[in-house]
């Protein structure tokens, strides 16, 4: 239309979205209203962190009867974060792939090949750290660009592509290391990552710079949806966002700060320096998937495919690209493994940890179906598995228990997540 | 045959209507100089497969006017337009557009020529809101950043205009919308690009009495307004009331492209069924 008729649509529009027009783009929401709207959103099956929130607070609750010395000893909660930590890395990049539709069963064994790759160039070519971890990060994104080009280009169903590529970069691994073979990482930066703590003061900056930036977002975005005379949060749930975010940050902060030594003489204490990496990480991916046109394709691609085609979008580099982020963030994430380990070895990344990160995916709301997910889902996620896995180490559990459990949490979270899928189109959401 | 207060198609031996724009009939008071069309797809050639689904297809569409693509379940009607808008790759054929010759190779290409499509599925994307749908592959942003607000206000700008008001509002999720309601977002979609070449395949199939009328009006007023107005419809009261002009395809053969005003509702009717009129009288 011509600027002329967007005018005329413009005189038009004051008169039509006064009376019955846009009514619930105008309406204004109070905290009321919001309650209800939220209500009637989970009712029609949109959870969103609803189900993480609740089971965190289930299992904590249930980790603190059970083990009431140990579990919420300050020791192990920062043991729990760092735990969270490469878990929730691996999610993060998984969410990119699943909100495809398509899934990504190599990324815990590439994060192991990455891991190899940066313990081998520190410990046998004697590289510095930036290099190798360098090296590691574009080897992740040489896996990831070709199981991008199998699936989009060659049109393998993703499953297929990354089960072939589970067993070999296994066998790349074992081959990098060595049957039974273990290279252990002492580079300072690196073990750094998972094993040392920030300054105090460093961590309170940090955390307070933080919670300002969200709240001046929020903010922001509330006077500017006021300004133009659209219907917006009221303050009262923004408000609320900026509290629950202020108390979780500054209260997080606040137990990491204190010494959590086992012996008196000793001072430990601090916020470890992989908690503000995925910080930085869940933003950037939000910022990402939320305010920019790449993310609103990845969405639109993951919706309806033929339907992205056709309104112009290359729906082939979109799904490449998911994959090259997914195995990026892998490699990341075999990183700050193989720091919490300081060691690599040939099953690093192998195991439940594939299933750990797609379980903390879906359980903090990203949907296997592809079109639903955010990027926090992978911290609640993540907090969550690591709250499992924290949990049944402390209560000794056994192996075989382990795996039983890590199998029926996953089939639980995905379970929800088709029942609401259901909901959702029997209520036409 | 009943051709009282109609000027009369010319056919030929074969009995198949071969008027096209302007052609002189007779002394036809509507004889008009002929003019190139904004867009003139010809000789389209599209196979799926083995099954060779349209024959040489042709259609012309004109400024200022609607011209209504009409024949059978399967006859190739959303396949011709989904050629030339680049959506499926034809395998043969001519794209005029204002009588250069250009190659639509994919949907962009379209878009930029300005030709939009309604799709009969309407191609939207169920996770999405109105807005987003509306602004697909068309984002604004301010620098790096999507600008919601601005494409929000243009979308209902846009439904307003439409007078579709049932919508509620442009942050709902298309999933969560009726049938009527979808095509409505698809409908305003095409409209808010402001485009020369708007193409309605079936735009009336799931609306209601009241709003089906109102998609007609509104089709009328773009070519009223200068646009091209393709209009696909098995409807033939939908046709007769909006349409200059009408082109039949018969099993992926464009049978007769002919003025509205040339032909009558059972001649249409048996383009349709049987791809040729039977010369009668
Ligand atoms: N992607 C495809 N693959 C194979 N065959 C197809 C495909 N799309 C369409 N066809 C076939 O092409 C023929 C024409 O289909 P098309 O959708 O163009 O018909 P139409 O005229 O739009 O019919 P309708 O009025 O029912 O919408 C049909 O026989 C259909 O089965
Ligand atoms: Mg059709």
């Amino acid at each position: 239309m011509s600027i002329r008729t967007n005018k005329e649509a413009a005189v038009k529009v004051a008169a039509n979205l006064a009376d019955s027009g846009f009514a619930a783009d105008r309406r204004e929401q109070t905290l009321g209203t919001a309650l209800t709207d939220y209500w009637t959103r989970v009712r029609s099956g949109d959870l969103g962190s609803l189900p993480a929130i609740l089971g965190l607070v289930a299992l904590v609750t249930l980790f603190t009867v059970l083990r009431p010395e140990t579990f919420l000893s300050k020791g192990n909660i920062a043991n729990l974060f760092v735990q969270a930590l490469p878990v929730t890395i691996l999610a993060l990049g998984l969410v990119f792939v699943l909100l495809l539709g398509e899934i990504d069963l190599s990324a815990g064994v590439a994060s192991g090949v990455c891991a190899a790759v940066m313990a081998k160039l520190i410990v046998e070519a004697g590289q510095p750290w930036f290099v190798a971890v360098a090296a590691a990060l574009v080897t992740g994104l040489v896996i990831g660009t070709a199981i991008g080009a199998l699936v989009s280009l060659v049109r393998i169903p993703s499953f297929v592509v990354t089960l072939a590529l589970f067993l070999g970069l296994q066998g790349i691994t074992l081959r990098l290391i060595g049957d039974g073979g273990t290279v252990p990482v002492r580079d300072d930066v690196v073990v750094a990552l998972a094993n040392r703590n920030m300054p105090i003061w460093l961590g309170w900056v940090l955390a307070l710079v933080c919670v300002a930036g969200f709240a001046a977002v929020e903010l922001l975005r509330h006077q500017r949806q006021r300004k133009r005379g659209l219907a917006g949060r009221p303050f009262g749930v923004t408000a609320a966002r900026i509290t629950v975010l202020a108390v979780a940050v500054l209260g997080g902060t606040y137990l990491l700060s204190l010494n959590r030594a086992a012996t008196p003489s000793f001072d430990l204490r601090g916020v470890p320096w992989g908690v503000p990496l995925v910080a930085l990480l869940v933003v950037v991916c939000t910022f990402v998937l939320g305010r920019t046109v790449y993310g609103r394709h990845v969405y639109a691609v993951g919706g309806n495919a033929e339907a992205a085609r056709r309104a112009g979008i290359n729906v082939t580099w979109i799904r490449m690209s998911v994959f090259m982020i997914g195995s990026f963030l892998a490699a990341l994430s075999g990183i700050v493994l193989a720091s919490r380990l300081n060691s690599v070895t040939p099953d690093l990344g192998a195991n439940t940890t594939l299933l750990y990160a797609v379980g903390a995916a879906v359980i903090g709301g990203t949907s296997l179906f592809g079109g639903k997910g955010r990027a926090h889902d992978a911290l609640l996620g993540g907090l969550v598995i690591a709250t499992i896995d924290n949990g049944l180490g402390l209560l000794g559990a056994k192996a075989y228990a382990n795996m039983l459990i890590t199998g029926l949490v996953l089939l639980f979270a995905a379970s929800i997540d088709a029942l609401a899928r259901r909901r959702r189109a029997a209520t036409g959401r | 045959m009943n051709l009282t207060g109609r000027a009369r198609p010319v056919a030929d031996p074969a009995g198949r209507l071969v008027a096209r724009s302007g052609l002189p009939t007779g002394a036809s008071p509507r004889w008009e100089p002929p003019v190139t069309p904004l867009l003139d797809v010809r000789g389209v050639d599209k196979s799926f497969g083995p099954v060779q689904v349209l024959h040489e297809a042709a259609l012309s569409v004109h400024p200022g006017e609607v011209t209504a693509l009409v024949g059978d379940n399967g006859a190739g009607k959303s396949t011709l337009i989904k050629c030339l808008g680049g959506i499926l790759p034809m395998d043969a054929g001519d794209v005029l557009f204002e009588g250069r010759p250009v190659r639509v190779s994919g949907p962009r290409d379209a878009a930029e020529l300005g030709i939009e499509i309604v799709h009969q599925d309407f191609a939207l994307c169920d996770n999405l809101s109105v807005a987003e749908n509306m602004f697909l592959g068309r984002e604004r942003r301010r620098g790096l950043v999507l600008d919601e607000a601005d494409m929000e206000r243009r979308a209902a700008q846009a439904l307003a205009a439409l007078s579709i008001r049932t919508v509620g509002s442009v942050r709902r999720p298309v999933g969560s919308l009726a049938g009527g309601q979808r095509q409505s977002v698809a409908i305003a979609r095409a409209m808010l690009w402001g485009s020369r070449v708007v193409v309605l395949d079936e735009p009336t199939a799931s609306l209601g009495l009241a709003h089906a009328q109102q998609v007609l009006e509104a089709a009328r007023k773009l070519a009223d307004r200068g646009l091209a107005v393709v209009l696909i419809s098995h409807n033939m009261n939908d046709v007769f009331s909006v349409a200059d002009r009408i082109t039949a395809l018969f099993l992926g053969r464009t049978v007769a492209q002919v003025r509205a005003s040339e032909v009558t509702h059972t001649q249409v009717v048996e383009l349709i069924t049987s791809g040729r009129v039977t010369p009668t009288l």
